[in-house]
C-alpha cells in the first residue's frame, strides 16, 4: 500500500526467509530440551552407583550396573516378562483386529455403528480400564469372577494368583488395545483397491487363497504400521500392570518399566533403575528406527500414487 | 462376494455378537454398578434388577461419604478437576508451541529440519520413566515438584510430537501455489499463515488437538511421579481412592464412569478424526 512497504518487503522476504523456520520451531524446540536434559542424566546415573538412601556413598562406577545385569535372576525375569506381554499382546491383537476388521470390512449402518463403539475401549484411559477389570475380578462380588465359578473354576484368582496374573493382565491389553489395531485395519481393508477382488470372484477362485494371496499382500503396510506401534507401546507397558498388581504378586509382573519404577521409590536404588531404562530405550530405538524408516517409504508411495 | 451362505451369515453374527459383548460389558458392569448400593452390589450371584440409587455420585459430588461408622471426605471431584485443567492447558500450550512448528517444518526445508523432526517424533516412543525419574529430581530442586506448571510442561512430551507431526502432514498437502499467489497479492507472511494455512489445515489441527486431549487425559505415570493428591488427575486419584477406601464399591465405580465419559464422549463425537490421528496420519489416503 504504501511505499515504504514495498521497498521493504523483498529484503524483509530474504531475511525472514531464512530465520522464520528457526524461528517459529524455537519454543517447541527449548519446550522439549529441558526434557533431553534428564534423559542425558539418566544416562550418567545408569554408571553410577547411586541410591538416594545413601548418598553419600554416590560415586561413578561405570559399566557396573550394567554388568551385574548378567548374573542377575530378577534382570532376566525383567526382560523375559516383558518380551512375553509384549509378544502374547501383540500377536494376540493382532490376530482378534484382523478379525474384527474383516467381520466389518463391509460398509453398513450397523457395521459402522460397531466399528464406533470398540473406540470407546481405546478411549478409556488404560489406568482405568485395569481398575475396572481389577473389580470385576474381584473374589467378593467380581462378576468374572462369578462366571468362572459358574464353569467349575472354583476360586479362580485372576491377577492375585501368579499362574493367572500374567493372562489376566494380557487380557486387560487386549480389551483395550486390540480396538487400535482393528481401526487401522478396518481403515486399510476399505482402502484396497476392488479390481483384484472382483477378478478373484469372476474366476471362482477359493477365497482362503484371495484372503492369502491378495488381502494380505496388500495389507500388509497397515498390519506393519499397526504391530509396531503396538509393539514400542507395550514393550513399555506400565499403566495396566501397575494399577492392576504393581508388578506382583511377588515379581511375576515385573516388566521394565514397573522394575524401574520399584527400583526408584521402593529400594531408592536410582543407579539400577536409571540402567533399566537405558536398555529398554536401547530396544524401543532400535524397533523405532525401523519403524520410522518403512513408515517413511510407504508415506513416500502413498504420495506417489496420489 | 454377495453370496454369502445362511450359515455363513450366522456365523458372522454370533462372532460380531461376541466381539461386542467383550467390548462393551465392561463399560456396562461398571455404569450399573455406580448406581448400586454396596448391598446390592455384594449380592451372589450378580442382581441385573435392582433399585438404581444416585448415592454414589451425590457422594462424589458433595465430597462426602456418610457411613454407619462416620463421614468420611472424598476428594475426588478435586482429581477431576485437576484433569481438565490439566489436559486443556497442556492441549492450549502444545497447539501454541507446535501448530508454527509444524509450519516450518512442513514449509521450510532448513538444515537439520529432518532430524530436529525426528528427535521430536522420538519422544513418543521413548519410555516415559526414562527422562521421569531424574526430573523428579531435578524438579524438587527447581521447586516444580507438585506444581501445574510443572506437569503442564512434561505433559507437553505426549502433545506436542502428536500434535506437530499430525499437523504438519497437513500442512505439506497445502499446495504451496496457493500461498505464493497470496504472497504476490501483497500480504505479508503472517496473514497466508493466518488466512490461508490456517484454514486449510483446520482438520487436522483438530483431530491432533482431539487426541492430545484424550492421550494428555489418560495419563497416567507422569502424575503418579510427579503430583501428589492434591495436583493428581482422575487416573491417579481413582487408583489412590481405591486403596483408601477399598470397600465402597459404589463410589468407585461412580468415580471410574465420571473419569472416562470425558473422553468417551469425545471419542463418540469426534471418531471420524481420530482413525487418522491415532497412526500418525500414517493410513492418510
Amino acid at each position: 500500500m504504501t511505499a515504504a512497504t514495498t521497498v521493504h518487503r523483498p529484503s524483509g522476504f530474504r531475511i525472514s526467509k531464512r530465520v522464520l523456520p528457526y524461528l517459529l520451531s524455537l519454543p517447541a524446540l527449548l519446550v522439549c530440551i529441558g526434557i533431553l536434559i534428564p534423559f542425558l542424566t539418566s544416562v550418567v546415573y545408569s554408571f553410577q552407583r547411586y541410591r538416594l538412601s545413601q548418598p553419600w556413598a554416590r560415586q561413578f562406577n561405570w559399566g557396573d550396573n550394567y554388568i551385574s545385569f548378567f548374573t542377575d535372576p530378577k534382570f532376566w525375569n525383567t526382560l523375559e516378562v516383558s518380551l512375553l506381554y509384549a509378544g502374547i499382546t501383540v500377536v494376540l491383537e493382532l490376530l482378534l483386529g484382523l478379525g474384527i476388521a474383516m467381520l466389518l470390512q463391509k460398509r453398513s449402518t450397523l457395521n459402522n455403528f460397531i466399528s464406533i463403539m470398540l473406540l470407546m475401549p481405546l478411549m478409556t484411559a488404560p489406568a482405568l480400564a485395569a481398575l475396572m477389570w481389577k473389580l470385576m475380578t474381584n473374589p467378593g462380588f467380581g462378576v468374572l469372577s462369578y462366571l468362572a465359578s459358574l464353569i467349575g473354576l472354583q476360586d479362580f484368582r485372576w491377577a492375585s494368583s501368579p499362574s493367572t496374573a500374567l493372562l489376566t493382565v494380557v487380557l486387560v491389553d487386549i480389551w483395550v488395545y486390540t480396538p487400535f489395531i482393528m481401526i487401522l485395519l478396518l481403515a486399510g481393508l476399505r482402502s484396497l483397491p476392488t479390481q483384484p477382488f472382483e477378478a478373484a470372484a469372476l474366476d471362482g477362485v477359493p477365497r482362503s487363497f484371495v484372503f492369502f494371496r491378495i488381502t494380505l499382500p496388500m495389507l500388509t503396510p497397515y498390519i506393519l504400521t499397526a504391530t509396531l506401534f503396538r509393539l514400542l507401546d507395550s514393550i513399555q507397558q506400565f499403566d495396566i500392570i501397575y494399577a492392576m498388581t504393581q508388578g506382583g504378586p511377588g515379581d511375576t509382573l515385573t516388566v521394565f518399566q514397573v522394575e524401574a519404577y520399584l527400583n526408584f521409590f521402593q529400594s531408592t536404588n536410582v543407579g539400577r533403575s536409571a540402567a533399566l531404562m537405558i536398555i529398554l530405550w536401547a530396544i524401543t530405538y532400535f524397533l523405532s528406527n525401523i519403524f520410522i524408516k518403512n513408515w517413511l517409504r510407504l508415506r513416500e508411495r502413498a504420495r506417489g500414487q496420489a | 462376494m454377495e453370496h454369502t451362505s445362511l450359515l455363513e451369515r450366522i456365523l458372522r453374527g454370533a462372532a460380531l455378537t461376541l466381539v461386542v459383548i467383550f467390548f462393551m460389558f465392561p463399560i456396562a458392569w461398571i455404569f450399573m454398578m455406580s448406581f448400586q448400593t454396596n448391598e446390592t452390589i455384594l449380592r451372589i450371584p450378580p442382581q441385573l434388577i435392582f433399585e438404581p440409587t444416585l448415592a454414589n455420585y451425590t457422594a462424589l459430588i458433595t465430597g462426602k461419604l456418610v457411613t454407619a461408622a462416620g463421614t468420611l471426605d472424598i476428594a475426588f471431584m478435586r482429581n477431576l478437576w485437576n484433569s481438565v485443567f490439566l489436559s486443556v492447558t497442556s492441549v492450549a500450550v502444545s497447539l501454541l508451541l507446535g501448530v508454527p512448528a509444524a509450519y516450518a517444518f512442513a514449509r521450510h526445508k532448513f538444515r537439520g529440519s529432518e532430524d530436529i523432526a525426528f528427535t521430536l517424533l522420538s519422544f513418543r516412543f521413548a519410555p516415559a520413566l526414562l527422562v521421569l525419574l531424574p526430573l523428579t529430581l531435578y524438579f524438587q530442586k527447581l521447586g516444580l515438584a507438585n506444581t501445574y506448571i510443572g506437569l503442564i510442561w512434561v505433559y507437553q512430551l505426549i502433545c506436542l510430537p502428536l500434535i506437530l507431526w499430525i499437523v504438519r502432514g497437513y500442512f505439506e498437502d497445502i499446495p504451496a501455489d496457493i500461498e505464493y499467489a497470496y504472497r504476490i497479492g501483497g500480504h505479508s507472511w503472517f496473514a497466508t499463515f493466518r488466512k490461508i494455512a490456517l484454514p486449510l489445515a483446520g482438520p487436522g489441527i483438530a483431530a491432533a488437538g482431539l487426541l492430545a486431549f484424550i492421550f494428555a487425559w489418560n495419563n497416567f505415570v507422569f502424575a503418579l511421579v510427579l503430583a501428589s493428591a492434591d495436583k493428581q488427575p482422575v487416573t491417579v486419584g481413582a487408583l489412590a481412592f481405591i486403596t483408601s477406601s477399598g470397600i465402597q464399591y459404589g463410589q468407585i465405580s461412580a468415580a471410574i464412569v465420571l473419569s472416562i465419559t470425558p473422553t468417551l464422549a469425545l471419542a463418540l463425537y469426534a471418531q471420524r478424526y481420530l482413525v487418522e490421528g491415532l497412526s500418525l496420519g500414517a493410513v492418510k489416503g
